[in-house]
Formats: structure tokens, sequence, C-alpha cells
């Protein structure tokens, strides 16, 4: 299983959730929580990512990063 | 196969726009840019007034507010005295278009060396949504409660075609509803930063972006509203010496 080194700043989330209509391997998702913002905020299935970056390129508020 | 995807360095903070705005997502290809090229310490940028403003909260070059539409004039003065930077105006289409569409098309008509980043919206977003010279007909805003009537308000102002008439350097629309158009759109930020550093020309890059807020829309609805009406009346695609080329 190929895991990828995603890394979310969910302080960052406004839950625009762009990125959950994007991602093709349905690996993000709404939680339960919210942040400091009050923003309901995304959360990453790490079995299902792939790091494909398609996340990163459709985010406007810089939550995402990832190593190869 | 992972790929490296890391938040540019010229982003100092998190920005402030509302949820689903596009605004953040150009910032961001401005700044990858920069960093790609290596230029952040030499560039300044140029601002005016509304919610293109907030760039300040978040862009780490050195920044300029000008009076509101004015952005390309103070732009053209500082390139003029300061040849070896970057000189780049982020602007709204309200600041762009309708205050500043005098400072906009005469930069154009004298091919002034800087580039002026045009982000369409199709409303004066800070102020509270109101019709700007791009809203669609048709469109409800603040101002135009039964939708935009292009018998008492005029069709919209499509600002590549103006431009086009002058000798400019480079001119292209993009859009950053989806993916594959935020990636061609940080190509034509890429390709008009190149020719102004070549000291090529007038260059502008017109972005089309959502404003789910003032089209009291969900961020989904907005970019469908995007690639369904919007781009319909602003066709995507680049400009050179005024002939589009896609």
């Amino acid at each position: 299983m190929l895991m990828s080194k995603i890394e979310l700043k969910t302080e960052n989330c406004k839950g625009c959730g762009n990125c959950i209509r994007n991602c093709r391997f349905e690996a993000l998702a709404f939680n339960n929580e919210v942040n400091a913002k009050g923003y309901r905020i995304v959360t990453v299935d790490r079995d299902k990512c792939v790091g494909c970056g398609m996340c990163y390129t459709v985010c406007p508020d810089y939550v995402f990063s990832i190593e190869d | 196969m992972a790929i490296t995807k890391q938040i540019p360095d010229t982003i100092f903070a998190a920005n402030s726009f509302c949820p689903g705005c596009g605004h953040g997502i150009v910032i961001r290809l401005i700044a990858e840019v920069l960093d790609e090229m290596d230029l952040s310490d030499r560039t300044i940028g140029v601002l005016a007034v509304g919610c293109s403003c907030l760039v300040n909260r978040t862009l780490a070059v050195d920044l300029m507010q000008s009076a509101h539409g004015r952005a390309t004039a103070a732009a053209a003065g500082i390139k003029r005295t300061r040849p070896g930077n970057l000189v780049f105006t982020y602007q709204g289409d309200g600041d762009a278009i309708s205050i500043g569409i005098a400072e906009t098309l005469y930069s154009a008509q004298r091919d002034e060396k800087i580039t002026q980043i045009i982000v369409n919206n199709g409303v004066f977003g800070m102020t509270g949504g109101q019709m700007s010279p791009t809203t669609l007909v048709g469109q409800r805003t603040a101002t135009s409660e039964k939708g935009r009537n292009s018998e008492i308000n005029g069709d919209p102002v499509n600002i590549m075609k103006l431009l086009s008439q002058f000798n400019t350097a480079y001119l292209a629309r993009g859009s950053v509803h989806d993916a594959a158009n935020i990636l061609k759109t940080k190509q034509y930020i890429r390709t008009a930063f190149e020719l102004q550093m070549r000291g090529e020309g007038f260059t502008c890059v017109e972005v089309i972006s959502p404003c789910p807020t003032n089209w009291h829309m969900t961020p989904d609805q907005a970019v469908e509203r995007i690639a369904n009406e919007v781009l319909e009346v602003y066709p995507l695609g680049e400009f050179v010496k005024g002939e589009h080329q896609k």
C-alpha cells in the first residue's frame, strides 16, 4: 500500500469542500470537528490517499502539503 | 507515484478570504511562480481597493497601495524608476475595469512593462456584491435585484477584447474553477512575468474566480456556475499581439 506523507494545516481550513469534490480516491471527507475559526474541517483517510496533489491544487486556503 | 507539493515560501500567512473564494488560489499561483523564478525579493506589487487588497496579509513581497483603480498608473511609475524589478498589480474587476478602466487601458496603450493581474468575479465583492462592469446579463446583485438588464446597464465588459486592440506583449484569461484551469492559469502568470523580465511590454492575466458569498451560492454551486455560464461570456485562452490563440 502506497502511503503518502500528506500533512494538513486544519487551522487554515474554511470548509469549502473543494478538496473533497476533486479527490478521485475518495480519501477526503468532513469530520465532526470545527477549528478555532468555527469552520468544519476536512480529514484524510491515509489508506486511500496516493499523494496525487489534487487537494493542494484546488485548495484556496493552503491546508495541504505533500512530500514524496 | 507521489509528488511533492509544499506551500510556497512567498506565502507567509493564511489568507482571510471567504470560504470558496478564488483569490487564495490566484495568490498561491503567483507565489509559486515567484519562488520558481527566484524573484520574491525583487518583486513589487501594487494594490488599489477591494478584496484584492487582502493579498497584503498573505504574500511576502513588497507591496504598495494606490488610490482606487490607479494601480497600473502607480506600477508604471515604479517600473520606469526600477526597471530591474518585477512589478505587478493585483486588482479585482470592479477596481481595474470600472473605476480604473482609464488607467488599465492607457497602461496597455503605452505598453508599460508591467503585469496586471485582474481577478474577475463579476461583482464588487468587499462592498457587498454590487453590480460591476463584468456582471453577466440577468445576474442578480445588490444593485441589480431583478438581474442585469442590458437595455439599462449595457452588456458586460470584455477586458481582453478591449486590451487586444493595443500592441501589448501578452494577454491571457484563465480560471480557477477546476484543477486543469488552475494549472493553465499558473502558466499564464509565469509567461507574463517572464515576458516582463525580458522587457517585452504590457502583460495582463485576467482570472475568472468564484465569489460564493456574493453570488449567494455554495462553493460547489459557484464553480459549476463558472463552468456552465460565465465561461460562455468570457472564453479562456491567450492573446499574443492581440490575436486569440485558443
